[in-house]
């Protein structure tokens, strides 16, 4: 009996030894952190790295989420549960990239899982888009949440009159940002720089331009019934972009149907609306595209000329637009392009595929097979597009992360990786003080940024220097 | 199993009880809990009901709760291993406490769905006619024996 004890005890000693794979997770936002929950959960023996750009993880949780939706960062709280588990690392302030390169990462690891999301925006490509005070929606997000990318965002807010460009979530998230009263704003954790500049701002009315029609809006009904509820703040609808639409509504699928009863309410309330002195003005367009910005002779945007689209098509919903010859003018001074995000090819060796994302079935990155190497594996926006909530991403983390699991499991020869040590290795050798915060690190970030928070009345107040950062983690 | 919940069921009162005498302990904040732990403390204790989670594997999670508690209150006080679930903790901002109920049990629950439930219902995967937010339903003692479903949180979030 105990003879076996013992051989039972050398046996899951080799193989602990021998087979506990080693995965790297590059990218701290939900979709790497939701896969490592799965990869967890699923595996007896594993060991996770999570590598990340910044000090800090939780990617657009942190910084796109907006300040004033608390309950969503809620997640953080998962998340950190995942971190504290013992097999688990989070290292940040590594680039892939930049400071490592995808080869050397699958030279030291079993699988390597590419979740760096969809850090760019999506250009219209029309006359005069560099024009001052056209700004990018995700540097204006950036900016109030505190990304160090964007802490310097040069935007003027003291003209009456602007205008968002798409019609998605993230749209709706500016447009409040724009028209919530600033005191409601003043208890979040918005950054003091966008706060004092928006307590300043001169917008009162605020367009909302979409391609095509009420019937395909990408915003889901949450964002737009929260918009319509603002205090102070009316919508004008334009009665005409809605002839048909209330014909078809019963024919649609619950959630498009909802949605578009919301906005069909809305637009009758709409008809006798009383501005009040004070009041702010959410106006919504539809079948409008820009074609070109109007400057004046200082560069600065005033106004866009618009073609107007009309639908072609049989599926309702998927209906195509089509330019038209007619042509509006919108006066404005500043506008917003919110018109989606593509990834960047942060690594020579990544293949993305026309849509702008990395080519994957089921996230195993599509290419031909080094079998010395790490499996490579794509999840959350990076392999989905810049779409949905974090519900779908993690949805699509666990499903990366099972397909991981399986070929794991029937990985029957795995070599012992060098894993992190390795990495570690490299970063030092191109540079001596190379900083990697970890998880401790990250919790004194936290910590000084809640603390700071207090000073304000707010949850927190954002840390948005990157020096300062890797002071505090190292401190 | 049954030695099991029993132990469960111990752990979670003494959470109870350590959120009775230190509020700030509760780090899982909740609308429709909050409101039960305050007015019914007693009764909590005494008024238990059976509910049952059944995951897309066919696997069968077999709890007993406390009358008042919210399902989201019941995954979470038992420990019960459903990935993802709970995100937002109960604020009606993720969907991914998604349940569906039979029909029966559905048209027996004691409140409709509000809007804002519905609105995030409505970005669920699988939704059927008698889906609900898991952190919206409180048990109540007519619930005695609900069962649940949980849909699959694997999917392929292009499709
Ligand atoms: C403005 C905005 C608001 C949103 N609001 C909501 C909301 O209210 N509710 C909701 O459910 N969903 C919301 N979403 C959607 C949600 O944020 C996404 O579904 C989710 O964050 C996608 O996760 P991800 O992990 O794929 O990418 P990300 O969250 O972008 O994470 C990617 C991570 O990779 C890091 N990274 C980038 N490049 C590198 C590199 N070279 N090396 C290492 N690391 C790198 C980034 O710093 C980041 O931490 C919002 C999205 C946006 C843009
Ligand atoms: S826990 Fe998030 S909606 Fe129920």
């Amino acid at each position: 009996m105990s003879f076996m004890g013992i051989k039972l005890i050398t046996r899951f000693y080799c193989s602990f030894e021998n087979v506990v794979p080693r995965v790297c997770i590059v990218g701290s936002g939900p979709a790497g952190f939701y896969a490592a929950m799965h990869l967890c959960k699923k595996l007896n023996n594993v060991h996770i790295d999570i590598l990340e750009k910044l000090p800090v993880p939780f990617g657009l949780v942190r910084y796109g989420v907006a300040p004033d939706h608390p309950e969503v960062k809620n997640v953080i709280n998962q998340f950190t549960k995942v971190a504290n588990k013992p097999n688990v690392n989070f290292y940040g302030n590594i680039a892939l990239g930049k400071d490592i390169d995808l080869l050397q990462l699958r030279q030291h690891y079993d699988a390597v899982l590419l979740t760096y999301g969809a850090e760019e925006d999506k250009t219209l490509g029309i006359e005069n888009e560099e024009a001052n005070n056209i700004v990018a929606a995700r540097n204006f997000v950036g900016w109030y949440n505190g990304h160090p990318r964007d802490k310097d965002l040069k935007i003027d807010l003291s003209g009456t009159t602007a205008a968002i460009l798409g019609q998605g979530n993230v749209a709706l998230d500016v447009a409040r940002m724009l028209l919530t009263p600033i005191d409601i704003l003043r208890k979040t954790d918005i950054t003091e720089h966008a706060l004092a500049a928006l307590a300043d701002s001169k917008v009162k009315e605020l367009y909302l331009i979409g391609r095509r029609g009420p019937l395909q809006v990408a915003f889901t009904i949450k964002e737009l019934r929260e918009q319509l509820n603002l205090p102070n703040c009316k919508t004008v609808w334009r009665e005409q972009d809605f002839e048909g639409v209330s014909s078809v509504v019963s024919k649609l699928g619950r959630p498009r149907k909802r949605l578009t009863e919301l906005m069909l309410k809305s637009v009758s309330e709409s008809s006798n609306i009383n501005i009040m002195p004070g009041d702010k003005c959410f106006k919504p367009i539809f079948f409008r595209s820009p074609n070109k910005f109007l400057t004046d002779n200082m560069n600065h945007v005033t106004g866009i000329e618009l073609t107007c689209n009309r639908l072609e098509g049989d599926n309702l919903e998927y209906q195509k637009c089509i330019a038209t010859d007619e042509k509006e003018f919108l006066d404005c001074s500043l506008v917003f392009r919110s018109i989606g995000y593509t990834s960047v090819k942060v690594d020579k060796d990544i293949i993305f595929d026309t849509n702008g994302f990395v080519t994957n079935d089921k996230g195993r990155v599509i290419e031909d097979n080094v079998s010395s190497l790490a499996k490579l594996y794509v999840a959350g926006w990076l392999g989905t597009g810049p779409a949905g909530v974090i519900l779908h991403t993690m949805s699509n983390a666990f499903l990366v992360a099972k397909t991981i699991c399986e070929d794991l499991k029937d990985c029957k020869n795995l070599s012992s990786k060098g894993g992190f040590q390795e990495v570690r290795k490299i970063l030092l050798k191109s540079n001596q003080s190379h900083i990697i915060v970890d998880w401790n690190g990250w919790e004194k970030i936290d910590n000084y940024e809640v603390e700071l928070g207090k000073k304000y009345g707010k949850p927190r107040e954002k840390l948005c220097s990157i020096s300062k950062m890797l002071e505090i983690a190292s401190s | 199993m049954f030695l099991k919940n029993c132990l469960r069921i111990f752990s979670s009162a003494r959470i109870r009880f350590l959120l009775n005498n230190n509020v700030k302990a509760s780090t899982f904040v909740n609308y429709k809990s909050v409101a039960s732990l305050s007015t019914s403390k007693l009764a909590l204790e005494s008024e238990k009901v059976k509910v049952t989670f059944v995951l897309n594997d066919g696997k069968r999670l077999e709890t007993v709760a406390n009358v008042g508690d919210t399902l989201l209150d019941v995954v979470v006080n038992n420990d019960l291993n459903i990935e993802g679930f709970g995100a937002c903790e109960g604020t009606v901002t993720c969907s991914t406490c998604h349940v569906i109920l039979k029909p029966e049990d559905f048209e027996r629950l004691p409140e409709e769905a509000s809007d804002e439930e519905r609105d995030m219902l409505d970005l669920a995967y699988s939704l059927t006619e008698t889906s609900r937010l898991g952190c919206q339903i409180t048990l109540t003692k007519e619930l005695d024996g609900l069962e649940v479903k949980v849909p699959e949180t694997i999917n392929d979030a292009r499709s």
